[in-house]
């Protein structure tokens, strides 16, 4: 016994030494790290804690460097490291500490090391390339917690190259026998499918794996992965809703254990996730797919009733993906009670998502907005500016000419009040666009007049431009644009005889404009006086160089008369020696012009429209000499963004393309809407919309309903003002006072009868800002392509405006089917009836087609229906006059269970034959098949590099109920291309007409003698070109897209390249031809 | 995805925030993120009072985004949850609070304190329930186990040095001079069950 005593006693001293040196160690930093921290409460100032953090950081230094530092110390040393980063001072030499403190530590400070790496460290930090290692071998530990901790770290940050080094340990934790290792790993997983989509394409098959896992919590892990790969594609995914619905029906149900219960409320979060899942899958969906979940989605709305916060978000989900998915009236009924129940609630979190619930299905739903509309005033009033905002936000959805002055009126008053950059930036956009879409004289101007002054000068630099677009382009009648001009006038002057100082520069400069544009519509107004105005201006201490260039370039065009003359020689003596460059030359322009009234007026001829050369021709001779002199040639945007995404190995397929002229309606929607539920960037440039151009555009025939357009359940309206809509819409010259009799007579019903004085005032409030609501077409006119009304109409100014090439369209469809082929749309009804042998279904078949993107002219030509067996379609279904020509392959299009669509083209002399054919699937089974074949023709308006056509096929099942199919069909440009046969002599006259023109230089298919020649006959067998002549190394070629729109193409080889110059009298032409010769010599 | 946490008291000293990638994708670096984003946030969330929501929109703070912060005070703490579209916002409100509820169970009654002197705990645990901003967990016994097993682990290497314990408690016993002004070390002042729903 003694004995043990003593060898106890006598080991303890080395025992001690050995734990107490760590161990005090600890003690002392710990200590340290307190210490650290009352120092810093006591101190007072910044500067001084800042003295002592610098302090602390050089100690830490000395020790972290030192080598005698143990890991345990190391751990400590980060910790204090970890808290100084906290407070915001940087600790970078302790970075590497980190890596190696996660490398070589035990578990247990491996963990601190891995915390101070993913705190300090950010993704694309180099030092992160030393980490890899160490979690390759953490991910090969058997230790769990190392492992854990591995993937934890992988799924905050890991070099996006180093992937494919741990991707196969990482997959192979999906089967780890640990839950929380499966649940971990797939989240790394969805980390790299995030940063890296490309690498894990191959493990798509593992995801569903993980889906189909038996804990939970894995499935409820992967439903990350499915989220994110369904909103990119949601279409690839159909097939999973069964599988969805089943799992949110168990969870719902109550099926999970007992753990995961929230406040007795089974898997929230889970249930959640799910029913985005869901309304992803469901958005523009034909019904299928919506029609599993309906059953699923009652179920949660009934069973969550309970009071509790977590229910209510599930409700709000839910009620999200039933206005998301294809609607069914009872649920929609059920939804809108809870949006009521959201929006009327006390708690104030919960009214904010009712808002934002009512901003979302308003468009579908105007009628909802309508039944809270008092709620909505009081909104408007709440102290949160959040509500205040998003109510704001709702307003500006319903939005229509009938209310769109209180509604500004209310923006403004937010405007004045806001103090946030974003929301002023946010809201004044949005201001602008409103009233440039409603402009009337002097409430226009005024409007803008606040947009500007509050605006200042952080708004968006595109609202002054289109302002002063707007204002000297102006509306249609002269008249008009007189009145608006000179009400500018006249309150730029006042502004400037009041206090100017004060004014935003982006204001000064926009006011100095318009007046040196158009102060003389005011005839008694003396240039001299505004030159004054404008002087005294100059002279302001505020104003900055860029807007005095301005103010300066209004007084050239003003100087006028002798009194003129002589302030302006005044100014530009004082400005003609200013140290900024624009401004001394500007004050000499002034100086000269004010003294040569002659060449004044030529240079700035007054109240001339302005004529832009667009296509630059008084430069070709620039071009074509520094061409010589090897400049490198102009690529056009399309073709540089095609050699940037090939540079970096991405997707060949050019997405930019699809449209110059849906750039710019692009552009204006993202300004003027940056919120994630707005309308006008959901339509934005995409053109694959169809209902964008509503009524107007399909083409209507009769006896057919449209069912589901994206803009909401169309079969909800009553079939009166359905067709009302559809007589209405197509003419924008509609008178403003119909529509204003017809909308107060629906506004007024909802209004509830008297109530007492206070309530009177928001009465009124309320019919001002709903007014025009219920009725349906007037809340579209938010749609883009929607007429304004009447009076201010714009002109047709800009051809490549996608607004006016969507009313073009509408107009040649309009006239075509009026009084061209009526009679064929009835004989295509007709027939079908009658043709279609299937005695199971008879059915009423109608297409519309609509080209997407722009410009084209489809007519209706020719229609047939035949019933013959599907080879007989193959061979002979070809109607007889195009029998002769070649056609490309048949296409199938669409179907669904009663309906196939395939399409075909046919290349005719002058136009392109489409031809679709309509097979009655349902019957195919039985061998007898149903088969409508119809012709389109279709000729190109404005050239693009593809044609997207669009359509939709209405019918009509025997039971009575309406069934419609979408289909879309995209066409090469080079469809349209015929050749065209000149001679060399022709070819040279018509070169010197054409004005538009690229050049462009495109490679050799071979090198040898003969490769031009072999190069032009690719192209010629591709594109269908016809080569005029070849002469030693240039040769011309020429080509046509119809009759009239010729295309000329001169090539030259030039240093083992082909250099093409292309020129048409067609704009955009060029363009697209080059992109395809690019891509036939590419495929060859 | 949950971009950005973020936990600072009522003076807008920062107590806890993760490097996420918000930093990142704004190029936020550690100077802006303390010069700009946290006074921002603070001077945002600390003017509303009781009876306004809990949501935020991002707006100029970051980027113009559609991203919100979503908050919620308790006692001396700000919780600040910055979001993308992709996020209930209900849902990451009661995530702050299973957050919260379960650092009072690490903790035994939580306080402003534990966060200054614990900030690897706090970080774990957090990492329990957030992994590379997904939502990983959302069981309060399921996070406990899985920090109570590192936890156990770190006991077995610690050994005889369960120092650190020791200095912990006589920290949270020292007598400061200020910090008693907005946290009461002895009264606890987060009591999760009697937590009122918020408004």
């Amino acid at each position: 016994m003694s004995d043990v005593v003593e060898k106890t006693l006598t080991a303890l001293p080395s025992l001690l030494s050995l734990d107490s040196q760590p161990g005090s160690a600890k003690l002392s930093s710990t200590s340290k790290l307190g210490n650290l921290i009352r120092g810093i409460t006591e101190l007072t100032s910044k500067h001084e804690e800042e003295k002592l953090i610098q302090q602390e950081l050089a100690s830490i230094k000395e020790q972290v460097s030192s080598p005698n530092t143990s890991m345990r110390q190391m751990k400590e040393l980060m910790v204090r490291a970890i808290y100084c980063e906290m407070l915001g001072y940087e600790a970078s030499f302790s970075y590497i500490h980190a890596i190696k403190l996660a490398q070589q530590g035990t578990a247990l400070e491996k963990r601190v090391g891995y915390l101070a790496v993913s705190l300090f460290l950010n993704e694309s930090h180099e030092l992160l390339l030393l980490l890899v290692n160490t979690v390759l071998k953490d991910l090969q530990s058997t230790n769990l917690i190392e492992v854990c901790m591995a993937l934890t770290v992988v799924s905050q940050m890991f070099p996006k190259d180093m992937i494919p080094a741990i991707l196969p340990l990482v997959e192979e934790k999906l089967n780890h026998p640990k839950e929380i290792i499966r649940r971990k790993a797939v989240l790394a997983l969805y980390k790299f499918y995030l940063i890296a989509p490309n690498q894990v394409q191959h493990i798509h098959n593992k995801f569903r794996k993980a889906l189909c896992d038996k804990d939970p919590g894995v499935m409820t892990a992967s439903l990350h992965i499915y989220a994110q790969m369904i909103q990119e594609k949601p279409e690839g995914y159909k097939d999973l809703a069964a599988s969805f619905v089943a799992i949110l029906k168990q969870v719902v149900g109550g099926k999970l254990p007992m753990d995961f219960n929230y406040h007795s409320v089974p898997a929230p979060w889970l249930q959640i996730q799910l029913l985005r899942i869901l309304s992803l899958l469901g958005k523009n969906d034909q019904r299928y797919t919506s029609e599993i979940m309906y059953e699923v989605l009652d179920e949660s709305l009934r069973r969550a009733e309970m009071n509790h916060n977590i229910t209510y978000a599930i409700l709000y989900e839910c009620v999200k993906c039933i206005y998301t998915i294809h609607p069914k009236s009872d649920l929609l009924e059920k939804a809108a009670k809870c949006i009521g129940n959201f929006v009327l609630s006390p708690k104030i979190n919960l009214k904010y998502l009712g808002l934002k619930a009512l901003t979302y299905v308003v468009q579908q739903d105007p009628k909802l907005a309508l039944q809270h509309q008092m709620t909505i005033i009081e909104c408007l009033d709440h102290p949160d500016l959040i509500i205040k905002r998003e109510t704001l936000e709702l307003l500006f959805r319903i939005t229509n000419a009938q209310n769109v002055t209180v509604i500004v009126e209310k923006m403004l008053d937010f405007l004045r009040i806001s103090e946030d950059d974003y929301t002023t930036i946010d809201l004044v956009g949005k201001v602008a666009e409103l009233a440039e879409k409603y402009p009337s004289e002097c409430w226009f101007i005024e409007t803008m007049n606040t947009v500007f002054s509050v605006g200042g000068d952080m708004m968006q630099p595109d609202i002054p431009n289109s302002f002063l677009k707007l204002l000297s382009e102006g509306f249609d009648s002269v008249e008009e644009d007189k009145k608006l001009r000179l009400f500018a006038v006249d309150s730029y002057v006042s502004l400037l005889q009041g206090e100017p100082d004060k004014l935003p520069q982006r204001f000064l400069q926009v006011i100095s404009w318009v007046l040196g544009e158009y102060s003389y519509l005011k005839e008694e107004l003396q240039p001299a006086a505004v030159l004054r105005l404008l002087a005294k201006l100059l002279d302001t201490k505020n104003t900055s160089s860029e807007t005095k260039s301005w103010i300066l370039m209004a007084m050239t065009k003003l100087c006028d008369g002798e009194a003129g003359v002589s302030v302006a020689q005044e100014v530009s003596e004082t400005y003609s020696s200013s140290l900024d460059t624009v401004l001394r030359q500007r004050a000499h322009e002034l100086q000269y012009l004010s003294q040569n009234p002659e060449l004044r007026s030529k240079v700035l001829p007054r109240d001339a429209g302005l004529e832009v050369d667009s296509s630059l021709s008084f430069l070709d001779g620039f071009v074509s000499e520094a061409l010589a002199a090897g400049a490198a040639p102009y690529k056009p945007p399309h073709q540089r963004q095609e050699e940037l995404a090939q540079a970096k190995a991405l997707s060949l397929e050019p997405y930019g393309l699809s449209l110059p002229i849906s750039m710019s309606s692009c552009s204006i929607a993202d300004r003027q809407s940056p919120t994630l539920l707005s309308i006008s960037s959901g339509l934005s440039g995409d053109s694959t919309d169809l209902s964008l151009k509503g009524g107007s555009t399909t083409l209507k025939l009769d006896g057919v309903k449209r069912v589901w357009g994206k803009e909401g359940y169309l079969a909800q309206r009553e079939p009166l003002e359905e067709a009302a809509a559809q007589v209405e819409v197509p003419s924008p010259l509609r008178s403003p006072s119909q529509t204003g009799e017809a909308d107060n007579s629906h506004s007024q019903t909802p209004i509830p009868i008297p109530t007492p004085e206070p309530e009177q005032e928001k009465q009124q409030l309320a019919s001002s800002l709903f007014v025009g609501l219920s009725s349906h077409s007037s809340v579209s006119l938010m749609g883009k392509s929607e007429p304004t009304p009447q009076r201010f109409r714009r002109k047709a100014k800009s051809p490549s405006s996608s607004l006016d090439a969507s009313e073009r369209i509408s107009n040649s469809l309009v006239s075509s089917t009026s009084t061209v082929d009526n009679l064929l749309c009835d004989n295509l009804l007709d027939t079908s009836e009658l043709a279609v042998p299937s005695p199971s279904l008879t059915s009423q078949l109608s297409q519309s087609l609509t080209t997407a993107n722009g410009s084209f002219d489809v007519q209706l030509t020719e229609s047939d229906v035949k019933g013959s067996s599907p080879t007989l379609v193959r061979d002979n279904g070809v109607a007889v006059p195009l029998s002769g020509l070649s056609h490309s392959e048949i296409t199938p299009l669409c179907s669904d269970q009663s309906l196939d669509l395939s399409v075909c083209h046919v290349q005719k002399e002058e136009y392109l034959a489409l031809v679709s054919c309509v097979c009655d699937s349902a019957v195919q089974e039985l061998r007898s098949l149903g088969v409508a074949v119809c012709q389109y023709s279709l000729t190109v308006k404005r050239p693009s590099v593809h044609v997207e056509v669009v359509g939709m096929v209405s019918y009509q099942l025997p039971v009575g109920t309406h069934q419609s199919v979408q289909f879309s069909h995209k066409l090469p440009l080079t469809s349209f291309i015929r050749p065209l046969t000149v001679s060399t002599e022709e070819y040279g006259k018509m070169w010197l007409d054409f004005t538009n023109d690229t050049k462009q230089n495109l490679s050799l298919i071979s090198d040898g003698q003969e490769s031009l020649t072999a190069t032009l006959n690719v192209l010629k067998k591709k594109l269908q070109l016809h080569v005029v002549e070849i002469i030693g190394v240039e040769g011309i070629v020429a080509c046509r897209l119809h009759q009239d729109q010729p295309c000329l193409m001169h090539c030259r080889v030039h240093a083992g390249t082909l250099a093409v110059w292309l020129r048409s009298p067609v704009p955009d032409l060029p363009d697209c031809l080059i992109y395809h010769c690019q891509r036939a010599l590419q495929e060859h | 995805m949950i971009k950005a946490i973020l936990i600072f008291n009522n003076h807008g000293k920062p107590r806890l925030r993760t490097n996420n990638t918000l930093f990142t994708l704004f190029s936020l670096s550690n100077n802006l993120f303390f010069s700009h984003f946290l006074p921002e946030t603070f001077h945002l969330v600390s003017k509303r009072d009781e009876n306004v929501c809990n949501f935020l929109e991002g707006g100029m703070l970051i980027g113009g985004s559609d991203y919100k912060l979503i908050y919620r005070h308790y006692a001396t703490l700000y919780f600040v949850f910055c979001v993308d579209s992709s996020e209930s916002e209900l849902g990451i409100l009661d995530l702050i609070q299973v957050f919260v509820e379960t650092l009072d169970k690490c903790f035994e009654n939580v306080c402003e304190l534990d966060l200054i002197f614990h900030v690897d705990k706090v970080h774990n645990i957090l990492a329990e329930m957030v992994m590379g901003g997904m939502v990983l967990e959302t069981n309060m016994n399921e996070i406990i186990t899985q920090v109570d097993a590192q936890n156990k682990m770190e006991k077995s290497e610690a050994g005889i040095a369960g120092a650190p314990a020791r200095a912990v408690s006589a920290v949270k016993n020292m007598n400061l001079p200020e910090m008693p002004r907005n946290i009461n070390i002895g009264d606890i002042s987060i009591k999760v069950p009697n937590l009122p729903s918020f408004k």
